[in-house]
Parts: C-alpha cells; sequence; structure tokens
C-alpha cells in the first residue's frame, strides 16, 4: 500500500535517499522523463511538448527526526532534532536508525524514582538519549556513528472510522497524493517535484521553483490539524474528514485570491467537500516557490494531520482520496483553459 | 529485528538465549493490566503446562502451577511469585467528540504517554492514539509545561457517538507496542515490569527438571502487583510455604541515577536485601550464586520492596521471603529495556538454589 511504503521509509531533512529510491520504483511508467537536481529533489515531467500553462506540483519527500551526534562513554547516543521536533513527544518512544539501522528507544527516568517536583517539567533534548541496547562506547560504535539520523519507528495502520495512524504523514501523504496524481496521466503540461528539505525552511523548493519556472505551482501538504477536544474553534487550523484545505494565509504566504477563488470553483463544481486552513502558523513549499524568479501564481491543498510532527499522526483517508480528486480536477481545469489570470 | 552486529572484532557471546525467549515475547504482546489479567492468565497455564498438570487458580486470579520434588511429606515448599499484571489506566470519561479521559491504574508518568498509541479495551478492542499539540502553534511558554493525566486524551479517531457505542467508563486501556530487541540481547517495550520474571520462573523450572530437588515448588503469577500488591495477600494464605521468593525487577543504571538504585544490564540477577528479605534466604541466594558461578549483583532496601514479598513476608503465620530478579532501565515507560541474558541467569540461580534446600534448612528460619 502507497501510504504505508511512503509513511515508514525513513528521510530525515537532508537524508531523503530511502523516499527517493521508493518514489523512482512507484512512478515507474509514470514519467517522461524523471531527474534529480544538485539538492536532491526529483523531477518528473509528464507533457512536456504540450501547449498550456506548465503546472508544478510539490510535495516535500523529507520528515522531520533525530541526528545522533555524541556517544557516552556508556554506549547511549546523544542527539538533535532535525526540523520542528516538540521534545515531549519524544519519551518513551521507538526509533529506527538510518536506512536499515538498529533499534533504539528513548526512555526516561522511572517515575519511582522522581520527586514531585521533576514531573511537572518536559524533558528536554539534552536529557534524552536513545538506548540501542549498547554496552558501552566501542559497542556502540560498531553499529552506529555520529551523524546518523534517526526517523520514529511507527507502523502505519487503520485506526477508528476510516482514518490511518503512521508517523510522517507531513508530506508523505502530499507525496502519496502527488504519486496518485501522476499516475493518473492527465492531458496537462505537468511537473511533479519531490522536494528535500522543507522542515528546515523550504529550502529544496527554492531551487525547484527556480528550475521549473512554472506558469502555477500548488504544494501538497499535510498540515496542522488541531481540532481535538477543548481548542476554540478559531485555533484549530483544520477539521479532520472535512475535506482538502486551502491556504488562505501561512507563515510564509498569503494566498493567490485569484487562484484561491479557481480552487474553490473548481471543488463546489466536482462536489468535492474542501476546507480553508485557518491558521497562520507553519507553512508549506509554495512558501519559497511563489517568490521565485519573477513570481509564481498558485496556492497550497493539505490534508489535515491531527498530531503533526509527532511518533503517531492520524489522518482522514477520506480526506485523502477527497484530496485526489481536487488536485486533480484542478490540474484537468488549467489544462482545459479555466483558469485565467 | 535483530541487529546482526558486522562487526568480527568481538568474541561472539555464549549463547544464553533460553528455550523461553518466545514465551516471553508472546507474554510481551498480551494486554492485561490489574484487575483484568485473564488474557495473560491462559497463556501463563499454557506454560506451566509443560512442567505439571497440577495447576490452580484461586479466587483473585492468581495462578498457580506446583511441581514437585523429591522430599515427600515435609519437603521444603518454596514459593516464586512473578506478577502477571502491567501498569494501565482506566477510562474515566468519554469527552465532548469521543475524546477518552482517563485515569492511574498502576502508576504512569504522564510525560510518557503523550503522543503515545494505546490499546482501549471496550466492547471491542480498539487503537487509540493519546494527543499532543503541534509545535507549529504552541507558544515557548507552553512548551515549558509537562501535561498531567488529567489534560490528556485519547483520540480514537470516531465520532462520538460510534465510540459511546464502543467504550464505558471504567473500560481499560493499556499501551500498544511491539517488543524490540536491540543489541546484545537486549529486549524493550511495555510490560517488562514484570513479564520478564515469569520468564525466569519458567527458565528456573527448565533448569529444575536437570537437577534433583527436594522441595516442592509453587510457580506463580500473582494478580494486582500493580495496583497495590493485593493478590500477593491471598496467594501466601493460600499456599503457606515455607519460602516465598518475589521475583520482580528493579532499577537499571542510567544517567543520572543514584549508584544504590541503578544495577548493570547484563550484570546477572540482582538479589535484594533488607528487613523485607529473611536473612537467611539472601545469604543462600548469595551463596549459591557464588558456588555456582553466576554473577549478581545486590539492591539494599530499607523497607518496603514495592513487590510480592512485601505481602507475602506477612500473610498467614509468616513467611520466609526473598526478592530476585534482572534490572530494566525506563521502569514503567513504554520501552522498558532489560536482557535476557540476565533472566537466564536469574532462572539458573533461582533453580540451583531451591534444589539445594532440604528440611534442616526450613527448620532453621525460625531459629534466630
Amino acid at each position: 500500500m502507497l501510504l504505508k511504503r511512503l509513511t515508514e521509509a525513513a528521510g530525515p531533512s537532508g537524508f531523503e535517499d530511502a523516499v527517493r529510491d521508493l518514489l523512482r520504483a512507484e512512478l515507474d511508467g509514470a514519467a517522461d522523463c524523471m531527474y534529480t537536481d544538485v539538492l536532491g529533489t526529483l523531477y518528473v515531467e509528464q507533457n512536456r511538448d504540450r501547449s498550456g500553462p506548465l503546472v508544478m506540483l510539490d510535495a516535500h519527500m523529507d520528515e522531520v527526526g533525530l541526528m545522533v551526534v555524541h556517544v557516552e562513554d556508556n554506549g547511549l547516543l546523544r542527539f538533535r532534532t532535525i526540523g520542528g521536533i516538540d521534545p515531549r513527544v519524544l519519551v518513551s518512544k521507538p526509533v529506527r536508525i538510518g536506512r536499515d539501522g538498529p533499534f533504539g528507544v528513548i526512555g526516561s527516568k522511572p517515575l519511582h524514582l522522581q520527586d514531585g517536583e521533576e514531573r511537572k517539567h518536559p524533558l528536554s533534548v539534552d536529557q534524552l538519549y536513545i538506548d540501542i541496547g549498547a554496552r558501552d562506547k566501542d559497542d556502540a560504535l560498531r553499529a552506529v556513528e555520529p551523524g546518523d539520523v534517526a526517523v520514529f519507528a511507527t507502523q502505519y495502520g487503520e485506526i477508528g472510522e476510516n482514518c490511518a495512524k503512521a508517523k510522517s504523514f507531513d508530506d508523505r501523504v502530499g507525496c502519496a497524493v502527488l504519486v496518485e496524481t501522476l499516475r493518473r496521466r492527465l492531458p496537462a503540461r505537468l511537473v511533479g517535484a519531490f522536494t528535500v528539505q522543507e522542515e528546515i525552511g523550504l529550502r529544496g523548493a527554492t531551487v525547484a521553483g527556480h528550475r521549473v519556472a512554472p506558469d502555477i505551482a500548488i504544494a501538497l501538504e499535510g498540515t496542522v490539524c488541531a481540532d481535538p477536544v477543548g481548542a476554540p474553534g478559531h485555533t484549530r487550523g483544520t477539521v479532520l474528514g472535512a475535506g482538502p484545505a486551502l491556504t488562505v494565509q501561512d507563515g510564509q504566504t498569503l494566498a493567490d485570491q485569484r487562484f484561491l477563488e479557481f480552487m474553490m470553483r473548481v471543488a463546489r463544481d466536482q462536489g468535492i467537500p474542501f476546507q480553508l486552513r485557518q491558521v497562520k502558523g507553519g507553512s508549506n513549499d509554495f512558501g519559497a516557490i511563489h517568490k521565485t524568479r519573477a513570481g509564481v501564481t498558485g496556492g497550497g491543498i493539505s490534508v489535515p494531520v491531527r498530531y503533526i510532527h509527532a511518533p503517531a499522526q492520524i489522518i482522514s483517508l477520506e480526506d485523502y482520496h477527497n484530496t485526489i480528486r481536487l488536485v486533480a480536477a484542478v490540474v484537468e481545469a488549467i489544462a482545459e483553459g479555466g483558469f485565467a489570470r | 529485528m535483530t541487529y546482526d552486529d558486522p562487526g568480527q572484532s568481538r568474541p561472539t557471546p555464549t549463547s544464553t538465549v533460553g528455550r523461553h525467549k518466545a514465551t516471553l515475547l508472546q507474554l510481551l504482546d498480551s494486554h492485561a493490566g490489574p484487575g483484568f489479567e485473564e488474557a495473560i492468565a491462559d497463556k501463563v497455564r499454557a506454560a506451566l503446562g509443560a512442567y505439571t498438570e497440577d495447576i490452580r487458580t484461586d479466587v483473585m486470579g492468581n495462578v498457580i502451577g506446583v511441581v514437585r520434588g523429591s522430599g515427600g511429606d515435609g519437603a521444603p515448599k518454596v514459593l516464586l511469585s512473578a506478577h502477571m499484571d502491567e501498569i494501565a489506566l482506566v477510562v474515566s470519561q468519554i469527552d465532548d467528540g469521543g475524546y477518552l479521559r482517563v485515569a492511574q491504574s498502576g502508576g504512569f508518568d504522564p510525560r510518557t504517554l503523550v503522543g503515545q498509541e494505546v490499546v482501549v479495551h471496550g466492547r471491542e478492542t480498539l487503537l487509540g492514539i493519546v494527543g499532543s499539540q503541534p509545535p507549529h502553534l504552541t507558544t515557548p511558554a507552553q512548551r515549558k509545561q509537562a501535561p498531567t493525566l488529567e489534560e490528556l486524551y485519547i483520540d480514537l479517531a470516531m465520532p462520538e457517538a460510534r465510540v459511546r457505542e464502543r467504550v464505558r467508563v471504567g473500560d481499560r486501556v493499556t499501551v500498544a507496542r511491539e517488543t524490540l530487541q536491540l543489541l546484545n540481547n537486549r529486549l524493550s517495550g511495555k510490560a517488562l515490569d514484570n513479564r520478564t520474571s515469569l520468564a525466569i520462573v519458567l527458565e528456573c523450572l527448565e533448569y529444575l527438571r536437570q537437577l534433583r530437588h527436594e522441595a516442592d515448588v509453587y510457580a506463580a503469577a500473582s494478580v494486582q502487583e500493580e495496583a497495590g500488591i493485593r493478590g500477593a495477600v491471598t496467594l501466601g494464605y493460600g499456599v503457606q510455604p515455607d519460602i516465598a521468593i518475589a521475583v520482580d525487577v528493579t532499577f537499571a543504571d542510567m544517567p543520572g541515577q543514584a549508584p544504590d538504585v541503578g544495577f548493570e544490564l547484563g550484570g546477572g540477577p540482582v538479589i535484594t536485601f533488607g528487613p523485607n528479605i529473611h536473612p537467611k534466604v539472601f545469604q543462600g541466594l548469595r551463596d549459591t550464586a557464588v558456588a555456582n558461578g553466576i554473577a549478581f549483583q545486590i539492591e539494599l532496601s530499607q523497607g518496603p520492596t514495592g513487590t510480592d514479598a512485601w505481602q507475602l513476608q506477612i500473610a498467614g503465620m509468616g513467611m520466609a521471603t526473598g526478592v530476585v530478579g534482572i534490572p530494566i532501565r525506563y521502569m514503567h515507560g513504554s520501552v522498558e529495556t532489560g536482557s535476557y541474558d540476565d533472566i537466564v541467569a536469574c532462572g539458573r540461580l533461582l533453580a540451583h538454589y531451591i534444589a539445594g534446600l532440604s528440611r534442616t534448612d526450613v527448620e532453621a528460619l525460625t531459629c534466630y
């Protein structure tokens, strides 16, 4: 299953190799031409010689993760985070180091040995380490070395009612939407860009936008969904199951109103549910792409992800399928000349 | 997934993988907290069935397998007690939107629950996730606060009405965690407290098959230890052994831990000394370890050991108690980590101790 394969692959920012290899295999036969740039972004072209606007669809391959930075004499591994991880979600979680490397666990002091005050304070990264079962430093260094990266060892699975849980839905769900879109072989001039290093500052997309020089670009994302119990309506970002979320304003982008209206019109025409992403925090690759060269129009379409950047995240599979439908409908409408600037 | 060490420089460790490692992995996959031990009790009875047909279950749910020795009437009677329950949570409220609020049934550090996958034992078994806040929206001040259990909630990813059909207040929740195999025959996962001790008891019975022993062995998997050492109360009364040994985990060393409560992983079984332990039982266990070349460690306890021995010692007319077990890291988290080598060594220690017991030894227990 595509979502399972994509979310279980390891690919922190700058270390996207396993995801890229997987995508190449998944897209076998779906590309007119496939290539990578100097940063590692994977480009997939379709219908280059067709007339009509050049559409760039973007999804980032990287995820938040950890990097081993030091091995203690006792064999425990000190680490730092790659991308935005709240250290509070790290405690008592298993991780996998490298592509196929050893498992490790991030443990914490037993409750029995804590004083009451300790429990009130979250553990910081400096108080945590990865335990791979090594006896001592030399033993650990046979299995890992500083610079190795780690990701949460979470398996993909279905949960609840038509939902799925996994690590890295941000942005493997976007990658999956893009793969499914490319497999449809839509009659449009398309470049799919699977970018690198989004989580540390939209870096792959900055270069990708410049290289592709699209007429229209759409970032496909997994985005913040903070809708559970107790959350005031205006801080939820998105609501799970309410459909693909269109960016209005985020940390890097003010939506191009013309394109936003166009996407909403397409969704309504096709009877596809959608929602407007409500919060300013966070961003996606479109924030970088829209400022490349002389500027690019377009927007962001996202699948809501609960517990984003945490070990076990939740998406609605209905949202996922509706996102694929909406992206295809928008691309087709563009190819038919439906979007006029 | 086992990590195969590519390095050839280290000598191959002698194989100490015991007979019951696979049994332990099965036991660790069970979900059974205080008061709902049925799922694991079935597996324990099946495992004990390899050693005896005399398997009893008392009113509280303690499972006891009796392995007779050669001593006949008046043979020493030794109870090995390893609790089989794991720490759990209890649903205290179904909140708006179908999110579950929970209370403790055993001691979780709420900080270890954030973002954790859990299993909710409702009218059907449901997977849930303990909520966390997206870092994109949290303020630095929020990140400095550790959540309390009252603030946490479980997300079942289904509408409230569907949740209410399947879950009710009082339903139990356990952690969802597959056991991981780490380097050096170490295991990591949930419920190593105290399923590793069940494996120790089984390894002990396996060793005892090859040894001559007078003593009758009552191999017990006790209930409700994590809720306040309750199963041991009726277990001690029911069996009335001469010697009762609680097999339970203790703390392995980790940074920032006091040296007297941090034992070496892979350093062998830990034998406890203190008022909760009969001095002659302690002495016997230690002498046995020395005589058989079993590496061991000593834990010094000043009062309650936090094990079944605390209740066993004062059950009925009282009994001579001992405490042994292996050290594990991150106790009561969901990545408890221990060494199977220690389990095998601890099983061997117990078997040799039991094989060395005579009627005279028992008589000496009341002579001060």
